[in-house]
């Protein structure tokens, strides 16, 4: 779990991101391209590396799905490039529901309105995973671990939806 | 007569020289340069004391002209005045002649550049600007008393794609400036109101120029300027509204279209009304078509109606960012006006309604930027090692690759801190495919064809497989100056695919360079002969940095490493006097940051592990 010992943090989901926060940019005052430009080219390259790689340790840590992904993959467990293959119906059943809603949300009278109902409940779906993932990530035997990647995978979904309500709502700011 | 200068037992002579950094703020309508000394940042002045050079090229038959000169008498001669050429920055021809319908120019796109037909032949965006910057270069060097400059910080519009980055920055290469840092405009703002006001805290920089627009939103936090959000948008700014103007003195004087001359008239005329309407109720605009004079009058309040659609454009780009920065409007404390164009009661009013917050507009919003850029130039010269300032800025538009059907592939999205490097794996499509065309996007569109297209890579070279079998891993990089650099590397066999690079927008590396032969040619200079000089500058610099860090990080090295790297900085001292060629010294720092690189790396570690312990380098 380098990206946790990168930040001098325990390898852990509910990460403190106060913390986190304060690491980071101790770290980047010691490695950012600012503090060397009147270096040698050698300490230059190297402090855009190190510079970048702190920031990609931090983009994964803070996200909480790029976060979960990554303690998955830690641990043997790598989802981040597979394609869907989660096999639960009710599950897919309430997905397609939510898209049929962000669909109309384009042709709503008060899309406003529309958007901020949609982005209440998904965010209530994203609170009960989120729970669910608190304690199940803590598990080590490799069932354990299967069901914690699922409920990741159903995250995922949910991150999409998310992305999707805010073409939606860029799309309908752009006119 | 020089005082004699006594050192303290113990120390050097000279225990730091300072060395001499300036910041420039390249405007679409002004420019200003200023450098920090004495420990205070302000803003240098010509000859006659105006510290503003309004950003203006006159081209003759006899030589060129900028600033003040150039801009007054362009009504005189418009064709070969070239105004506001940063908005035509790494643009194409025909993106240009979309954008602005009416342009007193003869535009050309010969050799698949764009440039403009002037009596001194074709000049494109780079070159005229490399004016500018060179005039304010000039500025600084008279005000050190001809001293050399070690380095400048431009700024550029945060919302600046990059090709319009890559534009300014060989724009000031041609210009002899070695460049630390582009930096973005609200940025340098920041630097220069939080250091003045000590406030930490979020605040907003909402930032309307002459030709661009950008808002952000920074927290600041002892020292650091963190870039939450940045919006806006690369064309829009205080031209716009004169051109609006303009619109409207064509109706009332039945004219559709103008020479250029007229246009020139026009434009000029707009902006003064547009500046005096700041002030009063009415004012009546002297125009003269065909050679008969005709008064046009603008009342302050059909000139608000006129402006409010782009003021609101702006707006919606300030939500869009404080959307995107993950707060809310009363989490700003504070609204910090800068350009020229934020002078506008307007502007003041939607702006200050829109943030719920009175905007500050108590600092200079025309030399704010400059002031900034010096600020950070100082720094990254190495004149004030232990400044804890630290600037994280983003990336404002979003990178990606074209997939199939038309569609973007986002690699990296907008508001992702820099530097990042961020790589994606593709695949081959068909069986025995060798070579794969990507092209590169800038832009937050789903589409290729409303996204900007920044270069197209061709690699070959792979190794044939199966469809799909191949897996290319395509790496973009983003440095400190918001500059993209991609490499791609096919994985299973790791083969390095050779890429080549075919700019659609500015210039090629080739063609700097020629551009910079053909302007010492006509300078006279040898070019050999100042690559060389270059070359000495760069070798003495690193010398210098190594044997600081060696002084710095004693224990890091054993007794022989240590001989071993001295030994090879000497080899480089000694041919810093002897080498004739660029290209032989240019070699020489290479190998001696080869051979330092182990030991650049082991302080990076020390300096890691320390910045989270707190403890002293010998202790780690």
């Amino acid at each position: 779990m380098k990206y946790f010992a990168l930040f001098s943090l325990p390898v852990d989901f509910n990460i403190d991101l106060e913390l986190l926060n304060q690491a980071y940019l101790q770290l980047q005052k010691a490695v950012h391209p600012d503090k060397y430009a009147h270096k040698s080219s050698a300490e230059q390259l190297l402090a855009v590396q190190k510079s970048a790689q702190i920031n990609d340790a931090l983009h994964i840590l803070k996200h909480p799905l790029k976060r979960a992904e990554y303690m998955l993959s830690e641990r043997g467990i790598d989802i981040r490039a597979e394609q869907q293959t989660l096999q639960d119906p009710m599950f897919l059943m309430q997905q397609m529901e939510l898209r049929e809603e962000l669909e109309d949300i384009k042709e709503a009278n008060d899309p406003d309105a529309a958007i901020s109902a949609f982005d209440k409940q998904i965010k209530k779906i994203d609170l009960d995973y989120h729970t669910q993932l608190k304690t199940l990530i803590a598990q080590t035997d490799i069932e354990q671990l299967h069901r914690t990647a699922d409920v990741v995978r159903k995250l995922k979904f949910i991150y999409k939806l998310r992305e999707e309500l805010e073409r939606v709502e860029d799309s309908l700011f752009d006119d | 007569m020089a005082l004699l200068q006594i050192a303290e037992p113990g120390q050097s002579a000279a225990p730091h020289q300072h060395k001499l950094a300036i910041g420039i703020d390249l405007g679409t309508t002004n420019s200003l340069v200023a450098t920090v000394q004495s420990g205070e940042a302000k803003t240098l002045a010509d000859e006659n004391n105006q510290v503003i050079l309004p950003s203006a090229v006159h081209y003759t038959q006899d030589g060129i002209e900028v600033g003040e000169g150039a801009f007054k008498n362009a009504a005189l001669d418009a064709e070969n005045t070239l105004i506001s050429v940063k908005r035509f920055l790494g643009k194409s021809k025909a993106d240009i002649e979309v954008e602005y319908k009416q342009l007193p120019y003869k535009l050309s796109d010969e050799g698949g550049v764009f440039s403009i037909e002037t009596c001194q032949g074709l000049i494109n965006p780079i070159q005229a600007s490399s004016e500018i910057l060179k005039h304010l270069k000039l500025r600084a060097e008279n005000s050190f008393g001809g001293d050399e400059i070690t380095g400048a910080v431009i700024t550029v519009p945060a919302h600046f794609d990059d090709a319009q980055r890559q534009g300014t920055k060989d724009a000031a290469e041609l210009a002899g400036l070695n460049v630390l840092r582009l930096l973005n405009e609200p940025t340098a703002a920041a630097v220069a109101y939080g250091l003045d006001s000590g406030q930490e805290g979020i605040i907003a920089v909402y930032d309307l120029g002459g030709g661009t627009f950008d808002i952000s939103i920074l927290r600041l936090s002892k020292g650091v300027f963190e870039v939450l959000a940045t919006g806006g948008d690369a064309s829009l700014g205080g031209d716009d509204f004169d051109a609006l103007l303009v619109e409207y003195f064509k109706q009332q004087t039945n004219q559709t279209h103008l020479e250029a001359k007229t246009l020139r008239l026009f434009i000029s005329k707009a902006k003064a009304c547009k500046e005096a309407l700041s002030q009063y109720k009415t004012v009546n605009v002297g125009l003269e078509v065909d050679g008969l004079p005709q008064t046009v009058t603008v009342t302050k309040e059909f000139f608000n109606e006129l402006a409010t659609p782009l003021i609101k454009k702006t707006l919606r780009a300030c939500r869009r960012a404080v959307k995107d920065a993950d707060i809310s409007n009363e989490d700003v404390l504070e609204v910090v006006m800068v350009g020229g164009s934020t002078r506008m009661p307007s502007v003041r009013e939607q702006v200050g309604a829109f943030f719920e917050k009175q905007p500050l507009t108590s600092i200079d919003p025309d030399q704010v930027v400059a002031i900034g850029a010096a600020i950070q130039a100082d720094i990254l010269v190495g004149n004030k090692p232990d400044s804890d300032m630290l600037l994280l800025d983003v990336l404002p538009l979003s990178l990606g690759l074209e997939t199939m059907g038309g569609l973007v592939e986002k690699i990296i999205p907008r508001n992702t801190t820099i530097p990042v490097a961020r790589a994606q794996e593709f695949t081959t499509f068909k069986d025995g495919q060798t070579g794969m065309s990507l092209l590169v996007l800038q832009g937050e569109r789903e589409l290729v064809d409303d996204c900007r297209a920044l270069a197209k890579f061709s690699l070959k070279g792979i190794p044939p497989m199966a469809a799909g079998a191949a897996h290319i891993l395509v790496t973009f990089k983003v440095d400190a100056d918001g500059l993209l650099s991609v490499t791609a590397m096919e994985k299973s066999t790791g083969v390095q695919a050779d890429i080549q690079v075919k700019p659609s927008f500015g210039l090629s590396d080739d063609q700097v360079a020629q551009m910079l032969k053909d302007s010492m040619s006509f300078a006279k200079e040898d070019m050999q002969a100042r690559m060389l000089t270059e070359q000495q500058v760069e070798a003495l610099r690193v010398i210098e940095a190594i044997n600081a860090s060696m002084a710095e990080s004693k224990g890091l090295l054993t007794e022989i490493e240590s001989v071993a790297l001295t030994t090879e900085i000497e080899k480089l001292a000694q041919l810093r006097e002897t080498a004739t060629k660029p290209d032989e010294l240019k070699l020489g720092i290479e190998a001696l940051d080869k051979a330092s690189s182990d030991f650049a790396s082991r302080r990076m570690d020390v300096s890691i592990k320390k910045a989270l312990t707190g403890q002293s380098v010998d202790k780690v």
